[in-house]
């Protein structure tokens, strides 16, 4: 597949599943005029969405969203549980501390995916990315814990799963 | 089931007034803008909540377009703020 | 029977809502209230959506579309604005420093 044709396929596949999800019917009227609707918000757009470029249009990736997401459900469910935790009792065990991790994500979105997921882990906030930095606020930081195990703590299995369909 | 379904929007009632608490007294500005975040956030729940107990679907536009604003506006926050640290940078390395 | 599944949703939900709500109040500095406000209320979000496709399930799909449209956004806004707090000077809080300077931090108006 052409690089230059990934925006154009993936933002129309987007307005057409959103269009069929927001009106919830297949009548064919429905249809065309979503369709119709779709390749032109397709043409004017794409040639503007270079942060597509980033994604990785095969049919091993579709598996790889799904494992992905339910990756990301069970992070959310235990950073909510430790929240919990640590928000219900008396004197709140936190330990704040700003740290830079390295990232070996190439597109800026696999860093926004990357970034959305941190946010959304146990404990981690991103406050800032800087080319292959991310400045991450660290609720309950070990003392004195080195650079390579705070890396792979933090970002754990996030990017092996990325990896199936982003850059 | 109608009651756990009372508690449920109880809860978020109380979450609501929590948030809005600190809303009015936070200490800093920038509390005031967290939890004016937040709110945004309960509040498509409570759109939410609205269409199922008038069983009506169009309060979950309502909802879409509220949560799509509020996005929208806080990053514009954000932006402002950002300018603004920016601009005084630059005055600082003028004078 | 799917609408009593739909309701504990719901009520999982409101707790972990709640739970944010509570975080909010309690946590010490504006890094950790966003990190509580962001997951503890996005997690709740995802409860009672799901809660509300189990009770009225034809309305699955616009309910999913809300529900992907919170998660992808809610995280860059909190993300944004910790950037705009980050670049704009505020500071981390730390349970030492707090004893050192609590009667400058009661009064702490920075504009």
């Amino acid at each position: 597949m052409k690089k230059e044709s990934v925006p154009y396929i993936s933002v129309f596949l987007i307005c057409m599943v959103l269009w069929l999800m927001l009106t919830a019917t297949f009548a064919t009227d429905e249809l065309i005029s979503g369709f119709v609707i779709a390749v032109v918000v397709c043409v004017i757009t794409a040639p503007r969405m270079q942060i597509l470029n980033g994604l990785r249009l095969h049919l091993g990736a579709f598996p790889g969203v799904l494992a992905y997401l339910f990756y990301f459900l069970y992070a959310l469910l235990k950073a909510n549980l430790d929240l919990a935790k640590r928000v219900l009792s008396r004197n709140m065990h936190i330990h704040p501390q700003m740290v830079e991790i390295k990232t070996s994500m190439q597109s800026d979105l696999g860093k926004l995916f990357l970034a959305n997921s941190i946010t959304l882990t146990p404990g981690t906030l991103t406050v800032d990315v800087n080319d292959d930095k991310l400045l991450v606020h660290w609720i309950d930081c070990p003392e004195g814990a080195d650079m390579k195990k705070i890396t792979g703590e933090i970002i754990g299995q996030f990017e092996k799963y990325l990896k199936r369909f982003v850059k | 089931m109608m009651v756990l379904q009372i508690i449920a929007f109880t809860l978020i009632a109380m979450a609501a007034s929590f948030v809005l608490l600190r809303l009015v007294f936070g200490p800093t500005t920038e509390d005031r803008i967290v939890s004016a975040d937040a709110l945004a956030l309960i509040a498509t729940v409570v759109l939410l909540c609205l269409s199922m107990f008038f069983e009506s679907s169009l309060y979950l536009d309502i909802a879409l377009v509220y949560s799509v604003l509020s996005f929208v506006g806080i990053v514009a926050l954000a932006k402002v703020i950002e300018s603004k640290v920016s601009s005084a940078e630059k005055e600082d390395k003028k004078s | 029977m799917m609408s009593l599944i739909g309701s504990i949703f719901l009520l999982i939900g409101a707790i972990f809502i709640l739970l944010g709500a509570v975080g909010l109040l309690r946590m010490p500095d504006v890094y950790n209230r966003i990190q509580v406000g962001t997951k503890a209320v996005t997690l709740g979000t995802i409860g009672v959506v799901v809660g509300i496709i189990f009770i009225h399930p034809q309305w699955w799909s616009k309910l999913l579309v809300i529900l992907g449209f919170v998660l992808l956004t809610s995280p860059v806004s909190s993300s944004a604005i910790s950037r705009a707090f980050y670049r704009s000077g505020t500071k981390v809080w730390h349970k030492k420093r707090l004893a050192k300077t609590k009667p400058e931090q009661k009064g702490r108006a920075k504009e």
